[in-house]
Parts: C-alpha cells; structure tokens; sequence
C-alpha cells in the first residue's frame, strides 16, 4: 500500500477523527463551531487535491490494483469536497434543530465524504462495495440524525431497509461477475471484455450491479426511496444525499460501464437510453404536484438523474464530459437550494413558506431563483451548458442511430415540463401580495460566503464553458467508448 | 469595442447597477434606466446613419470577434448587415419607448426595471450576435423576465395562466430550436465545429448539407422559430401574453422578441438548408394563411382591445412567413421590412392600449366610446396606428406587405389573393370598428386625461415618427437588406434572376 496514493482520504478520516477528539475537550454551547473547523479542514484538502503531488503523473493505481487515482477520481474528489463543505456550513446554522450529537454530526459527513471519495477510485468491485457501504451506513445514521421528528425516522428507516436491498442486488450481481470472471479488477475485466461479453452469467452480474447503482444515482427502476428520503431528512443530510451520493453513483456508473464492460455497454445502449427517457419522464411528471419543496427536489433529483443518464446513454466521449460538467453544476445549483431551504423551511417546507421571501431576505429570494432557473437549463446559468453539452452528445450519437433522435425530444419535452414546477416556486416567492410572515430572515456570513460561491458558481459554469468543460474531457480519457 | 456591444450591452449593465441602487431611490432607478436605454437607442441611430460609410467585411460591419470557448467553437461574434441593422434600431427605440411609458409602475420598480433591460437588452444581444450560441443564449435570457414581469406586474384574471402558457411555449419553442441548431453544429467535422454563423454559412455553400439530417433539422428548425413567433396553429399563446403583460413587457415581446425567429429562419435556415426550405415553403405559405386569415376573424371577434391587438398582432406576422415562404428576393426584403414595421407598430398599439387601460381602467370595446373628444393626442396616434394596421399607404407596414404579395405572386396567386383579402378586408374591418367604438361617439369619461406633456408623449410620438419616415422612405431599410438578402435569395432560388428585385417598383416611393 501506497500512503501518499490515499492522502486526500486519509486526510479527511484524519480530520474526522480530530474531530472526534475535539468535540471530547469542546464545551456544549461551542460544539457547533466544529463545523466551521471541518468547513476550513475541507477546504484545505481541497486545495491539496490541485497540488501537484496529488494532481501530477496521473494516473497511479495502487493497493493491489483495487485503487485508481485519475483524473476522473479528482474531478469527482473536488466536486465531493465542496459538496461537504457547503453540508457542513449548512449544518451550523441547522444545529438547532438536532437533540444531540452536533459535533458527532460531522464527523459522520466526513465518514461518508470519505466513503463517496473511494468510490470515486474504486477499480475493483470489492472495493466498488465497501466504499458504497461506508458511504450508506453513514447516511443511515444521517437520515435520521432528528430522532424526535418522526418525519427523520421514517425517512431513515425507509433509506436504510431500501438501501439494503439494492446492496444486496450489487453484492450478488459482483458475484456473479466473480463467478463468471473470475476476478474482480475492473482493468482485468476490460482486457476480457469481448470473451465475457456472451457469457449471460456475466451479463446477468452486471445488469444486477448496474440496477445496484441505479439507487444511489436515484435513477428508474430504483428511483422509488428518493422522494421520501429527501423530505425527512434534515435539510443539510438531503443535500448531501442529492449532491455527493448521486455524485458517487455516476462515477461507478461511468466506470463500470467504460472501464470494466467497455465491450458490453455497445450492446446496452437501448437500456440505457429507456431508462434515461423514464426517469426523465417520470421526475418531471411526479414533480409536478408537489407542495414540500424537499420532495419537490427529490423528484427533480430524479429528473436530473435521468438528464445525466442522457450522457451515459450517450456512449461517447463528449456525453461522460457532459455528465461531469452537469454535476459540477448541479452540486453549485443544488447547494444554493438547499441553502435556502435549511433557513427559510424551519417549521414546514411547504412551498408556502416562500411567499414574500423577497422582502424577508433579498439575498435568498435571489438565490433561490438563480437555483431554480439554472435547474430548468435557463441562460446564462450552469444548468443550460450542463443540457446543451448532454443534448450535443446525443444528438453526435443520433448520426449513426436515429432512435438517439427521439431520446433527445423527449430529454426536451422533460425540461418543458420541468419548467412549470420551478418556475412555480419563483412563483410562490415573488406572487403573493399578502405574506403571513413579514419578519426578516438574518443570514449569517457562513451563509452569506456559500450563496456567493454557489451564485458565481452557477454563471461561471454557464458563461465561461472552457476551463471546466477542458478539465471534464481530459477526465474522462480514463474511460473507454 | 464595437458600437453594437455597446447597444446591449448597456441595457444589461444598467440592470446589473440597478440591483445596486437602494429600493428607495425611486428617481434614481427610474434615471438610470431611462439613461441606458436612451444612450442604447442613440448609438443604434449613430450606425443606422453611419452604416453605408463603415468598414465591411464578408458584409457584415461594426464586427468585433473573439474566441469564447475554443473546446466548443463558441466565440463572442458581433456585427450587423441589413438584415438585422433595422432590427437593431426598432428594438433600441422600443426598449427606450417602454422604459418611458412605464412611469405609472409603482410598485416594486427596482425589480420591474432590472427585468425589463434584461428582456430589451438581451434580445437586442441575440440580433447582434454572429454566433448561433450567443445567438440562442441572448433570446432565452428574457424567457424569465418575461414570467415575472406577466406575473407580478400583469393584468387581469388569466395572468397567472398566461404567465405559464408563454412560458412554456416559448421554451418548448427554443428548446427545438437549439436541438436544431446543435444538429446543425455537428454536421460539420469534429476540427472545424463552430458556431460562427458566417463561418457555418460559408461552409454549408462549400459543401451542402445532403445526409439526411437536414429532413429533420428543418423541420425542428421551422416549427422551433415558428413557435416563437406565433406561426397558426402554435399562436394562442401570444393574444393572452400580450393582453396579461405589463405595457413595457408587451411591447417589448410583442414589437421585438417576435421577431427573433423570423430572424433566425432568414439568419440561419434559409441559407444553411436551402434545398429544404424549398420543400417547405408550401406547407409554411398555408400555415400562414390560418395566420392571416383565421386570427384576423379571432381578431374581428374580440371585444377587448388588447386582445383584438394581440390577435392582429399574430395575423401580421402571417404576412412576414408569407414573405420568407415565398423564397424571392422581393418576398424576403418584405419581411424584413415587415419585422421592422410591425415592431414599431406593436409597440406602439400595446404602449397605446396600455395608456388607455390605466386611464379607463377597463379596455372592453363596448363600454369605450368618445374618448376622442377627451384624449386628442392618444386618439389622434392611435387612429393612425390602425390605420398603419390595415396596410395604409404612408406607413412602413403597408411597403413591406406589397412586397411580399408581390414577391409570392408567382409562387400562388390562390395564396396570395387570400393574402391579400385578409390583409385589406378582414383587417380594414376590426381595425375601422376597434375605431369607432372606442373613438366616436357621445360618451363622457369624467377624471381621464391626455399624454399631458411632451415627455409623456415622446414615447408615442417617437414610434409613430418612425412608421411615417420607414413609410415614406423604405429605401432607407430596403437598399441595405436588399444588398444582404441578395445572397440569400440566390441560395433558395438560384434560377430567379437577382436583379428583378426592386428596380421594378422602385418608381413607387417618392
């Protein structure tokens, strides 16, 4: 084993585990500072993971070939990272509404940061599982981290009999692929792709593996825990779950799909592209109705699922750089969001609660547009590059594949759709004339710092294409079309 | 720096300063736009003026380019020929004419004025721009506005629902544009992909487009652009926008937003896909008679003046697809001339109608009547707007709809006669009876009061002067686009001499 080959995850359990520590020596009524500590720690690895000892002579596999640091494994690494750096800050101000157990509290993101970080690695199905249970078991506790809200146990008791399942699916679908492979390294498994390709014991392994991944990207048919979890969650753990665990699906996804099966996935297109025209389909129709905006998020998480999907489906080169790019929006977009639900949602998030935000909090009610806007692939916000590069990569594929066409039309049919629930929500922010509530909403500097960086997030990755868009495609050379 | 980026780019810098400015400092705000939009309107006449005299290059002039985004072949492309200098103009006067008649906003202004410039200024981005991506992105960056502005600052019972209709439409529209325009994208080799429209221009005449994609790209493109312009049947959206929206919003959609896919079918689909466009004009020359004709008898029916605008508002552009569908160079410089026309004359119905409504405080037809005796000057602009409406001679609407009868005569005279019909019957109708029951009559509106002095009427007047002067000397506008479209007509029409143009009827204007 190669110590320096791990830095960035051994920094962040390092981290965890000071944290740990701290919080023994740290009075109650200060615990809650932890979180700006873990906020700056985080921010520093970050950093780091530009360094060039972390980012230089890339790529390195190590641990028995089981660990792989690329430029995919960085590029899904910082997205990891600010997603936890904006969950922690988001935590602070939440910190009212936890019993106990704040300094616990991020301890247990970094664990699952940690987690999403080795997925983002993984180049062997075993370690595929334990980096995917590492970051489950964390959310379990998570999910229900408000043990007095009966909405939190149910959310978690429902992630936790869900997420089971699926890992079960995963752990037999690798045990088939063991079975019929006999080994477990995705490098392996590519080099004997075009045997294995015919072997149905394998296929039968992949499918259930791929089915296993579906869950964390919240994709159809594994779509259903979605919804619910994200309404009982509290607020930060929802966006943590929609940013980073759906994040860590689709670096698997892309992975297993490119680097372990590259001969099988020509064979999938057909299931990919049904699967991303249902969940599209099904997000945006399910989203319609709803009135909490946490569930409204969590069908628009599926939506989005499907968008990336789209990428995937796609086959090429541009449609994976595509999927980064998304994310890399997505998770400033989403952060936004949740920001702006964690403190103004504080009794119900009802989509009433919104009504005159404007007047309550400027900064939010801008926010909170911005997020909606550039979720409905709007100029000039990141949501509209991340769709145009996806709909670019399809339609490369329709030239050869008509039937790419009509993915395409329905992915813009989906976003049509999409537009009537978020627009209703900048509706239920600036209609009413009458608001229930007129008191001003402070929002702290923390706060204030990550509105900024997720705003100037949102434009920059929706003007400025270039650097991002370069980093994306030299990520995704890790991967074969 | 090109005077075109200063053009929209100002509008767009002054919302942005708005979002500094307190909400308190009324005046302020209220200053600052009128400013922005006034040096806007200003430089847009300087290189109207100025246009014969500036540098070309490959026809276009005030070019400015640079690389955006090298990876995607994305760069930042300004320049104006004839096609879209008229355009420019129209929409620059009528952003300054909206910010001017939205002195009665009073609530939440700050918001109102960062949204309308954002709206005025981006459209006026999209028509300066060379670049399919900035071209799209620009027009998109007023689809929220828009929203906001129907819905907070809106009128009437349906706003809510005309907030979303227009919403959804106009995205469902864009949306296939930009799978058209992508599609367009990578028909080119994965070195030279660009989205300069000249340099996509150039290469689709090197090596036209014959693989299949251009039986579907077309389509998206035409139904895409059609969508954003109301083309029959995709048009109910556009009566209630109109009728819901603010006065600045309406007429700022209604005079320039509209026109962007006519734009964009002349910019980018008749001269990258012309051997399509050919099979399509009949289809595009029968929509666009349900256009004319049917919306014009919806017109007929309305009893509220904004919606009989609205619904004539669609029936004009009938006029416009006519004149693309008739793939002529005298049918085309038509169009072009109708787009300017109608912006101005939309604007400036939707700013009177406006005017109206916050004096009445109702605009149904049949409880007007005798206002002329009490708003001369509103009266007096409006009669002659309507008559601009029903394709009088003197204003620049009535030049551009000969053009395009006269350019669609050898195409379908069946086509063109029903044209024609609507155009001068069914439109002479609603527009001589919206006449009479709002104007004459006995009826006295005690409390109501004319534009009282000349800043309240700069507005009005300022449009008005612009129908007479394009009216009395299209050449100002058709020289121009006549010299830009003449390329394009040679693609869509190769056989058709290209000196027929206007030569023949150059003997009509004074």
């Amino acid at each position: 084993m190669n110590p320096s080959l791990l830095i960035l995850e051994l920094a962040v359990v390092g981290l965890a585990l000071a944290l740990l520590l701290i919080d023994l020596w740290t009075p109650r009524q200060f615990k809650h500072r932890l979180g700006y500590v873990a906020a700056a720690g985080l921010l520093v690895i970050l950093a780091a993971s530009f360094a060039a000892p972390v980012a230089g002579g890339l790529p390195v596999v190590g641990c028995d070939g089981m660990f792989v640091q690329d430029g995919l494994a960085l590029f899904f690494k910082r997205i990891f990272l600010a997603a936890a750096f904006f969950v922690v800050l988001m935590a602070v101000e939440f910190r009212d509404r936890f019993t106990a157990g704040i300094g616990e509290f991020y301890v247990i993101v970094l664990l699952a940061l940690a987690g999403m970080m080795l997925a983002a690695s993984a180049n062997d199905f075993v370690m595929v599982y334990v980096a995917l249970e590492m970051m489950a078991v964390s959310f379990y506790v998570l999910v229900s981290f408000q043990r007095s809200r009966p909405d939190s146990l149910e959310a978690g008791v429902k992630y936790l009999i869900l997420s089971g399942v699926s890992a079960a699916v995963l752990i037999f679908g690798i045990a088939l692929v063991f079975g019929a492979a006999g080994g477990t390294n995705f490098a392996a498994l590519g080099a004997a792709g075009p045997r294995l390709a015919r072997n149905p014991l394998f296929l039968l392994g992949a499918l259930l593996v791929l089915l296993g991944l579906a869950f964390k990207i919240a994709s159809i048919p594994m779509q259903m825990w979605a919804p619910d979890v994200y309404q009982g969650a509290p607020t930060p753990v929802t966006a943590f779950l929609a940013i980073g665990s759906k994040a860590a699906g689709f670096v698997l996804v892309l992975r297993v799909l490119f680097v372990a099966a590259p001969a099988l996935s020509v064979h999938w297109a057909a299931l990919l592209a049904w699967g991303a025209a249902l969940t599209i389909l099904y997000g945006n129709l399910c989203a319609i109705p709803q009135r909490s905006l946490k569930r409204l998020l969590g069908y628009s998480s599926i939506a989005n699922a499907g968008y990336m999907l789209l990428g995937v489906a796609a086959l090429n080169a541009p449609g994976s750089a595509a999927v980064l790019y998304y994310l890399a929006g997505y998770a400033f977009t989403l952060a936004a969001a949740f920001v702006v639900i964690c403190l103004v949602a504080r009794e119900s998030d009802d989509i009433a609660v919104l009504a005159g935000l404007n007047r309550r909090s400027p900064l939010l009610a801008l926010s909170l547009t911005l997020a909606m806007v550039s979720l409905a692939g709007v100029p000039p916000l990141a949501g509209f590059l991340g769709k145009l590069l996806l709909l670019k990569a399809v339609l490369q594929q329709a030239a050869f594949n008509g039937a790419y066409l009509w993915l395409a039309l329905v992915a813009v049919a989906g976003v049509v759709i999409s537009l009537y629930y978020y627009f209703g929500v900048i509706r239920a922010v600036y209609w009413p004339r009458e608001t229930p509530d007129h008191s001003p909403i402070p929002v702290s500097w923390p706060m204030r710092f990550s509105l900024g960086l997720c705003i100037a997030g949102m434009f920059y990755l929706g003007i400025f294409p270039d650097p991002v868009l370069t980093a994306a495609t030299q990520a995704v050379r890790a991967l074969k079309f | 720096m090109s005077p075109l980026t200063l053009i929209f780019g100002l509008p767009l810098v002054a919302a942005l300063l708005l979002a500094l400015v307190p909400r308190n400092y009324r005046f302020a705000i209220r200053a600052l736009a009128l400013l922005a939009s006034l040096i806007s309107m200003l430089v847009a006449l300087y290189i109207f003026i100025t246009f014969y005299h500036a540098a070309a290059a490959e026809g276009f002039r005030y070019v400015e380019r640079y690389a955006w985004a090298k990876g995607l072949g994305i760069s930042y492309h300004v320049g104006a020929d004839g096609l879209n200098l008229g355009l420019i103009l129209m929409g620059a006067v009528v952003l300054f004419a909206a910010v001017c008649v939205s002195w009665r906003i009073n609530t939440r202004e700050k918001e109102y004025y960062i949204l309308l410039l954002l709206m005025g200024g981006g459209i006026l981005g999209a028509f300066a721009s060379l670049d399919l991506f900035f071209f799209y992105f620009f027009h998109e960056l007023a689809l929220v506005p828009a929203f906001l502005l129907i819905g907070i600052w809106g009128h009437g019972e349906d706003k809510n629902y005309a907030a979303y209709q227009i919403t959804l439409y106009l995205s469902a529209g864009a949306l296939l544009v930009l799978l058209g325009l992508l599609a367009l994208y990578l028909q080119l080799p994965p070195p030279e992909r660009t989205f300069d429209i000249v340099e996509l221009t150039r290469y689709f005449k090197a090596h036209p487009l014959h693989s299949g994609a251009e039986h579907w790209i077309f389509p998206l493109l035409l139904f895409g652009f059609g969508i954003l312009v109301s083309l029959w049947p995709f048009h109910t959206w556009a009566p209630l926008g109109y009728a819901s929206a603010p006065t600045g919003a309406a007429m700022i959609h209604a005079g320039v937003l509209k026109k962007f896919g006519l734009y964009g079918l002349i910019r980018v689909a008749l001269p990258l896909m012309p051997d399509e466009a050919q099979h399509w004009a009949y289809v595009l020359s029968v929509l666009c008679l349900g256009n004319i004709v049917y919306c014009g008898f919806v017109a007929m029916r309305q009893r509220d003046l904004n919606l009989l605008l609205g619904n004539s508002s669609v029936a004009h552009v009938g006029f416009a697809f006519l004149g693309i569908a008739s793939l002529s160079l005298i049918g085309l410089t038509g169009t072009v001339v109708i787009m300017v026309a109608h912006g101005f004359l939309a604007a400036l119905n939707f700013a009177l109608s406006g005017y109206l409504r916050d004096e009445l405080k109702t605009l149904d037809m049949s409880q007007m009547g005798g206002l002329l005796r009490q708003l001369p000057f509103i009266g007096t602009v409006m009669i002659m707007a309507m008559l601009a409406g029903c394709g009088l001679p003197g204003f620049a609407n009535f030049f551009g709809e000969m053009l395009v009868l006269f350019g669609n005569w050898n195409r379908s005279g069946a086509i063109t006669t029903l044209a024609l019909w609507g155009a001068l019957v069914i439109a002479g109708v609603y527009m001589l009876r919206a006449i009479r029951a709002i104007w004459h009559g006995q009826k006295d509106w005690p409390g109501i009061s004319d534009a009282a002095n000349l800043w309240r009427k700069l507005p009005f007047a300022l449009l008005l002067a612009a129908l007479i002067v394009f009216g009395c000397f299209p050449r100002l506008l058709t020289d121009e686009i006549k010299t830009s479209l003449a390329p394009v007509a040679q693609l869509v029409e190769p056989e058709a001499p290209a000196t027929l143009a206007l030569s023949d009827i150059k003997g009509y204007h004074p």
